[in-house]
């Protein structure tokens, strides 16, 4: 808490051939705050990230994180910065859970070095925090979604950075392992003091474990708030062109986001 | 393959008992199969035309590597055997086979493609042409002494990846799938003129066909230590980069955001793997199915893991490439068979048993 962002994003451009898909994005996140990206399907979430984790280089703008330039970094010195844990992780075949989360400690290792106990402490106590400690000797390939997803999730965080980057970390899972997965987010963000930026589709989700949303929308932040503050019939109207409804929580207040048929439904005639 | 000494265990690295220990270099593996190699190359030294007991060929080299000589009583013309005819070849054997397989091994994790071997982005088809030029046209064989044909093998194998690789190179990067067919696109057009001049030649195209099928008849000590450098650093910057060939199994992007750099990573590996290569089948001319079978057969034994993977297929492509020698020296006796048919015929139904194998294991 030094005054400095924990990450800060400003004037980001960046176009695919000539579609521009981030038109001047600004944000900054505060240290250990917990930021929610939503938008429709194309707004830009995913490679907002791709930009902050130095995948994609902007056109023009400039990511710091903890008040450093992005783009003065090695991908080594990134790594150490910033870890991701993308939407649908690749496979690698016939490695074990300890084996993939001990990828996690590259950054932190030179090329002939090879990973030593403080590391698969590190891993360890990674694989506590998201509870697949359990299975560190299982093949990754044998694990169900849910517990691969955590498996990632530990390998980022045994990156040791002070952001972690979530690309739409409850897709493919069910409504109970959803909350189970952001409970777990929440709880690792505590103990071990994230600030973490997420790409979320489900708003209400958002809602409730979000510090504060920024919402997207052909490549612009259109609104940038706390969820009571954003997530309003208007802005997701506008951003979403979608008919919703907006009611309130009854546990913790937070906006719950209900679609609307736009169609009334047809008379059945006798 | 699977003597209950070298076969290690189910758990890889056995957390439960030597926890909390570093992950550990597979020293005992390593030194077993170096020492099944040193007897492979042993047996090998022995037969021939004339059979030489282990134990005297053991003493004639050690006599002529260390000039004491503990007992002297064997002919002549037996150490002229074992150390200008029989021991080059072998050495040299082991070398091919070790630079093929871990070439293999590096190639096919870096491809992400098991179908991936050492000649795959055309180091084989432009060294096959480079010695076609050289043996069918009027280029002088010999140059102040020194034979041209390796040389030619050299340049054709690494000027053909060049060419692949110029043309998979965007800004972003080297895009692989396109190194790929870039490399068989490239292939192909080499095979195109390399055909094209052996219909063209002269009726003799004996020679060429043997390096083109290739074998180590003639291999001299000159031969090895030619080679012997290019096997030894290129080894040894293949092994240096096998944690981060582990974390390119997954994804360039995700390899990248844990901070590998992907292109620098691409672009020494292709080029050491592809200077390993043409090295190799400069002197040997091509042989198939080693670079292919070694690592796919370690893999099934020991598990996915390019820290054992690359050495250990140094030391099976070694060990299976001395074997296929003996079978090629002495199964039609007096004439050779070319060693890369010898490879073919033995390799082939191995892949396709270890495939069964793992099929039935029912992965």
């Amino acid at each position: 808490m030094n005054g400095v962002a924990a990450l800060s994003v400003t004037d980001v451009r960046l176009a695919y051939g000539v579609t521009e898909v981030l038109k001047g994005i600004s944000l900054e996140v505060r240290h250990g705050e917990m930021l929610g990206l939503v938008g429709p399907n194309g707004a830009g979430k995913s490679t907002l990230l791709n930009v902050v984790s130095g995948v994609l280089r902007p056109a023009s703008g400039q990511v710091c994180v903890d008040g450093e330039a992005l783009n003065e970094l090695s991908t080594k010195e990134r790594a150490r910065r910033v870890a991701v844990v993308a939407q649908n992780p690749a496979v690698p075949p016939g490695f074990s859970s300890l084996d993939v989360v001990l990828m996690g400690r590259n950054p932190h290792l030179g090329l002939l070095q090879w990973e030593s106990s403080t590391d698969i402490d590190v891993c360890k106590r990674a694989m506590e925090l998201t509870g697949t400690w359990e299975f560190a000797e299982r093949p990754v390939a044998s694990l169900s979604g849910g517990e691969r997803q955590r498996v990632f999730i530990a390998r980022a965080l045994a990156q040791q950075t002070d952001l972690l980057l979530l690309d739409e970390p409850t897709a493919h899972l069910d409504i109970g392992y959803q909350a189970t997965m952001l409970d777990m987010v929440s709880t690792i963000r505590n103990e071990a003091g994230v600030t973490v930026v997420a790409a979320m589709h489900d708003l209400s989700l958002a809602a409730q474990y979000c510090d504060r949303i920024a919402a997207l929308h052909n490549g612009v932040v259109v609104a940038l708030g706390t969820p009571t503050e954003v997530l309003t019939e208007a802005v997701v109207s506008a951003a979403f062109g979608a008919e919703v409804t907006v009611i309130t929580h009854p546990d913790d207040g937070t906006p719950v986001v209900l679609p609307r048929r736009k169609k009334a439904l047809p008379k059945t005639e006798d | 393959m699977s003597l209950p000494l070298i076969k290690d265990t189910a758990r890889r690295r056995p957390l439960a008992f030597l926890w909390p220990l570093p992950p550990v270099y597979p020293w005992g593996r390593l030194g077993i199969g170096a020492l099944v190699v040193l007897a492979i190359g042993i047996v090998a030294g022995g037969i021939g035309a004339v059979f030489i007991p282990p134990w005297t060929l053991v003493n004639i080299v050690a006599d002529r590597l260390t000039g004491v000589s503990v007992s002297n009583d064997w002919p002549d013309s037996w150490e002229t055997i074992v150390w200008r005819l029989r021991m080059p070849r072998i050495v040299l054997t082991a070398l091919v086979g070790a630079a093929l397989g871990i070439s293999g091994a590096t190639y096919q994790g870096l491809f992400r493609n098991p179908l991936a071997d050492p000649y795959l982005i055309g180091v084989a088809s432009g060294a096959g042409l480079g010695a076609t030029i050289v043996l069918l046209t009027a280029v002088p064989l010999f140059y102040v002494g020194f034979s041209v044909l390796p040389l030619a093998a050299f340049v054709g194998g690494m000027l053909a990846v060049s060419v692949a690789y110029g043309i998979a190179k965007r800004s972003g990067g080297v895009e692989l799938i396109t190194l790929i067919l870039a490399g068989v696109a490239i292939a192909s057009l080499a095979g195109a003129v390399t055909s094209l001049l052996i219909i063209r030649a002269n009726p003799d195209v004996r020679p060429l066909l043997g390096w083109l099928f290739g074998g180590f008849i003639g291999a001299s000590w000159n031969d090895v230590l030619t080679i012997l450098p290019y096997v030894i650093v290129g080894s040894l910057i293949m092994m240096a980069y096998s944690r981060i060939l582990n974390m390119l199994q997954a994804d360039e992007h995700e390899a990248k955001q844990m901070g590998v750099n992907v292109e620098r990573t691409k672009l020494l590996l292709i080029a050491t793997a592809s200077l390993t290569t043409a090295a190799a089948v400069s002197v040997s001319g091509l042989i198939g199915f080693v670079g292919l079978i070694a690592p796919h057969a370690v893999r099934l034994v020991w598990g996915h893991d390019h820290r054992s993977l690359l050495p250990m297929s140094m030391l099976v492509g070694a060990g299976f490439l001395v074997l296929a020698d003996i079978v090629a020296r002495t199964a039609a006796s007096p004439t050779e068979l070319p060693v890369g048919v010898v490879t073919a015929f033995c390799g082939a139904p191995f892949f396709l048993y270890l495939l069964r194998k793992r099929g039935r294991a029912g992965k």
